[in-house]
């Protein structure tokens, strides 16, 4: 029974929650026993019992016989490392911040909160949010669920949401955040076999969010199906006057939209992401998927981004450029680590130690990058350059959306997951290639979800992205949705943790 | 249009060995804009506060937390544009500014490098009666103020004051139209004053709330006109910047020093750096400041964190419709109403409290009798105690008063002065002074007459004089003036003794 009660979807523990079937308490305490059993995968970093349990006591008190308690109160989540939680670590998985305990909590995990929703603890995640592996985490990396078939190597959750989609898919908690400035949620979703979406630009709020490149971060939920992601969406999502980013636009109710009907709805399938040497499993999945919305009565046609192929080296000038600054204040001054220093060693000793030892080495490059990229004498060349292509490949959606197109379908990753430490070795722009498919939605600030549809060869599952009009997350929601059922992946990882 | 007209001032210049040197100035003044909170958070901005007491998390760049722009702040920066007759730009946009110091918490300054909030205006520097320097304002920008680093509370350690932190400052940049020492300094005093009027910036130097950076550099007389008519700069000569000047005496002596370095220089053979230096008051020299090695590269970006700042026209307007009158109007008006000079008008026209505190003594009264005493005798008398306008012990209605007693041949000028004295001292009003002091003047001709006669037939020998010598009467007006305590109306005195002495 315990095990169990952590395979529930929101949807179903929130059903029964409120029917009284089943309390916050023990869904909880379920929660926790399957997280203290699975070490192995090393997905939660913080675990916070006390202040779950406190949670799960105060939402059965809130439930109790009251049908209009919010969907997700009493629900048991994880929150990523980079989400700022009041009196819990909250280190963005770094050394530098170093037993920083945040006195404030960030909206959108105080949003959660206020709906009732059980922290479990914090995530594991790259560094700063910079990776697509975990691997760069000061925790070390989280491990995928998934293995091959008949082969016990340790493979990659995705990054940088790697602790969050590594703890859904192997029911730690029945949601987790993620946030996503390239990729970070939809490319360890589909890594995992879990849902991911990164809502439009300015649908979350970014206060309190640990900042990696701040026109591209939105937080967005990591769960079991589509229905889940609406539900916890929405508990997620609204204006927050404290980010100036943020959207003043009502939020609609994405649960109510799920209808699975896309009869008429037109799909794209842009003839740009056929990239050269694409595995042929990631071209038949796509293509199954065209073929399933087809089936479901969407109109699936052939359209044209053309600017794609400038789209992964414009983010690589642009997320490390506005990284550079936002990594600046971390200088040893006011909270985290500050190096040890030298006898007559002045301020710039204690910035260079503290930043030396504090950052890992891809948080350096990203930074060094940063720096050089809006250097005077490189600036135009490079970062107004990147901006520049920004605008043209946001130009190249809006052009395909005024000629009528609903959603762009392409695949979530190149590859299933990978091994870890597969490629950390290798050249880091090999690394980098894992989010082509989805820093364009990151650039032009679009609504992206991936979505569980199929298993490689090897029993690896791989996920399907969907692209929306900006602020139609209901839409795109209800796309996936029709997605979700017709591909029936319902695949689960065999424990061996 | 109530406008005075003026000459342009004459460009200092400087005698080298060899030649004439004149000068050519340009000021970035950066003005603490008047708001309760920062420009980016709702901690206050109280001066004098405990250290690192008024920070709030954005202020103190905590992880994940986002500046949120201060409406105020914005309103205040358009205000002072249209006090410069700028241009306010409907959108602007702000930039990061990157550099490390432990004051600064961001490791960056938010700023507005690329679109600033206000454009072109220009300042009238007044120089004296008749004379002006028109001053181009080429842009004015918002931006944050950074903290305080203390180096000398502990011989090892550096302090740091965050309470300063993310204050919103006005950048106020100025064209190189500024031609001597004086007239740079009178520059900040004219933005002060304007900014005082609009309530803007409290102007306080002393504090730190109005502080320049003072480029400066020297040309051979004539470049200043070809710069004029081509726009070239570089017919200017190489710059010299010096930073964060908070006293008008300090920017005079700087800059004076600074031209003759660059003189001596030049006319050694050799040529001016272009470089940042620091003026040090103690020695009366500026410094280079570093290197060009340790030149900050500053990496302006624009900030990610904040949308463009759109502002719409209508609300501009209502903020041009309710600006106060600046102090070149109302020294035009003071001119024409009120019949005064224009230097008198520039000294009751400095600050406005003094100003408003004049047309109250003036209102319904004899303007340029208002504005003698308000100035000779009231500011004369403030000034002698240190005191402002503000502390003044006698009310505008008071000083009314005595006009009101002078103007009806109440009392005369002298005895007004008695009433003065007594009035600022002891509160009383001067009406019930003059009542119950038995000030009133003596108007009846009877008794002056009566006084008068008594003079004469006392005095013969000087009557013989007088007669013989019309300017002694003078003598006779005194005599009868002592004799009624002060009190008779001296012009008729006069004309009664003139008459009983047949002159």
């Amino acid at each position: 029974m315990t095990n169990d009660l952590t395979k529930l979807t929101i949807a179903e523990a929130r059903d029964r929650l409120r029917a009284g079937d089943v309390t916050s308490v023990e869904l909880t305490e379920a929660c926790l026993s399957a997280i203290d059993a699975a070490d192995a995968l090393n997905a939660f970093v913080h675990k916070t019992p006390e202040i779950a349990l406190d949670r799960a006591r105060a939402a059965d008190e809130r439930l109790q016989g009251r049908e209009e308690a919010p969907a997700m109160c009493g629900i048991p989540i994880g929150i990523k490392d980079l989400f700022c939680t009041e009196g819990v670590p909250s280190q963005a998985a770094s050394r530098i911040l170093d037993g920083f305990r945040p006195e404030y909590e960030s909206t959108v995990s105080r949003q959660l909160k206020d709906a009732g929703a059980v922290m479990l603890g914090k995530l594991n995640m790259d560094e700063f949010a910079m990776g697509s592996s975990n691997e760069t985490s000061v925790y070390g990396d989280a491990v995928n669920p998934w293995r091959r078939e008949g082969d016990a190597t340790r493979l990659t959750p995705g990054g940088s949401s790697g602790g969050s989609a590594s703890a859904v898919a192997a029911d730690l908690c029945l949601g987790a955040t993620g946030t996503d400035t390239g990729g970070s949620i939809r490319q360890p979703a589909a890594f995992t076999g879990i849902t991911g979406i990164k809502p439009t630009y300015g649908r979350c709020s970014r206060w309190g969010i640990v900042a990696f490149a701040s026109s591209l971060d939105q937080a967005g939920p990591m769960t079991r199906d589509v229905r889940d992601a609406a539900i916890m969406l929405q508990a997620m999502c609204g204006h927050d006057m404290k980010d100036s980013t943020s959207a003043d636009l009502a939020v609609p109710d994405f649960e109510a939209a799920l209808t699975g009907d896309i009869k008429g709805r037109k799909i794209g399938l842009p003839r740009e992401y056929r990239m050269e040497g694409m595995p042929a499993e990631i071209e038949k999945l796509w293509a199954d998927g065209a073929e399933m919305l087809r089936d479901a009565g969407a109109e699936v046609v052939d359209i044209s981004l053309p600017h794609t192929k400038y789209a992964l080296p414009a983010y690589y000038v642009i997320a490390p450029a506005e990284a550079s600054s936002n990594l600046a204040r971390y200088d040893g001054v006011r909270y985290g680590r500050r190096a040890k220093l030298a006898q007559g060693d002045g301020v710039v000793e204690m910035y260079e130690k503290t930043r030396a030892e504090g950052f890992g080495h891809e948080v350096q490059r990203r930074v060094m990058v940063g720096t050089y990229v809006l250097s005077a004498g490189f600036y135009d060349a490079y970062y107004n350059r990147a901006r520049k292509v920004r605008t043209l490949i946001k130009r190249d959606f809006e052009q395909v959306f005024a000629d009528g197109v609903d959603a762009i379908l392409t695949p979530a990753t190149p590859s299933a997951a990978f091994g870890l430490g597969e490629m950390s070795e290798s050249d880091p722009v090999q690394m980098y290639l894992n989010d082509v498919f989805t820093v364009t939605v990151n650039l032009a600030g679009l609504p992206g979800i991936s979505v569980p549809a199929g298993l490689d060869t090897q029993g690896l599952p791989l996920g399907l992205q969907l692209i929306g009009r900006p602020w139609e997350e209901a839409a795109l929601l209800n796309g996936a949705y029709a997605l979700e059922r017709a591909a029936g992946f319902v695949s689960k990882p065999a424990k061996w943790w | 249009m109530l406008d005075l007209t003026y000459e342009p001032p004459k460009p200092k210049v400087i005698p080298g060995a060899k030649h004439d040197w004149e000068l050519v100035i340009g000021l970035e003044v950066h003005a603490q804009v008047a708001s309760k909170a920062k420009l980016f958070s709702g901690a206050s901005t109280q001066f004098g506060a405990e250290p690192n007491s008024n920070v709030a998390f954005v202020d103190a760049a905590m992880p994940g937390m986002l500046p949120v722009i201060n409406e105020v702040c914005v309103a205040q920066a358009v205000r002072t544009g249209l006090g410069l007759k700028a241009k306010i730009n409907l959108t602007s946009a702000f930039d990061r500014k990157n550099y490390f110091y432990p004051d600064l918490p961001q490791g960056y300054q938010i700023s507005q490098l690329y679109h600033p909030l206000v454009g072109e205006g220009e300042v009238l520097v007044d120089m004296g009666p008749g004379i002006a320097r028109r001053v181009r304002i080429e842009r004015i920008h918002m931006e944050q103020d950074a903290g305080k680093s203390i180096h000398d509370m502990d011989p090892n350690v550096t302090f740091v004051d965050l309470n300063r932190t993310g204050v919103a400052l006005m950048e106020i940049v100025s064209r190189p139209d500024i031609r001597g020492p004086e007239e740079a300094a009178a520059y900040v005093g004219k933005l002060r004053q304007i900014m005082r009027y609009l309530g803007t910036c409290d102007g306080n130097m002393q504090n730190g709330n109005l502080r320049a950076d003072v480029n400066v550099s020297v040309c051979r007389p004539g470049d200043y006109e070809r710069y004029q008519e081509t726009g070239d700069h570089s017919v200017l000569g190489t710059r010299c910047e010096i930073k964060n000047m908070n006293s008008m005496r300090f920017i005079q002596a700087a800059i004076d020093y600074e031209a003759r370095r660059q003189i001596q220089i030049l006319e050694g053979g050799g040529t001016v750096d272009q470089e940042t230096r620091l003026y040090d008051p103690d020695r009366g020299e500026t410094r280079s400041m570093r290197s060009k090695e340790e030149a900050h590269d500053y990496r302006y970006f624009p900030d990610p964190d904040l949308l463009p700042l759109e502002i719409e026209q209508d609300w501009v307007d209502d903020i041009a419709g309710a600006l106060p009158e600046l102090p070149d109007q109302k020294k035009a008006r003071f001119v024409a109403d009120y019949g005064m000079t224009e230097y008198d008008a520039s000294v009751l026209t400095a600050e406005v409290e003094n100003a408003a505190f004049f047309e109250e003594v003036a209102r319904g009264r004899d303007g340029k009798l208002a504005a003698n005493w308000v100035i000779n005798e009231l500011f004369g008398r403030l000034k002698k105690e240190d005191h402002s306008i503000a502390e003044s012990p006698i009310s505008a209605a008071q000083l009314g008063q005595i006009i009101e007693l002078i103007q009806a041949d109440a009392i005369s000028g002298k005895i007004a002065k008695e009433v003065f004295e007594i009035a600022y001292t002891s509160g009383r009003d001067p009406a019930e002074i003059v009542e119950t002091e038995g000030l009133k003047q003596v108007t009846d001709t009877g008794a002056i007459e009566a006084a008068v006669d008594e003079v004469i037939a006392a005095n013969p020998a000087q009557v013989e004089k007088a007669q013989a010598n019309p300017k002694l009467a003078g003598w006779f007006v005194g005599q009868v003036m002592k004799a009624t305590g002060g009190k008779a109306n001296p012009k008729a005195v006069n004309e009664i003794v003139q008459t009983k002495l047949g002159l």
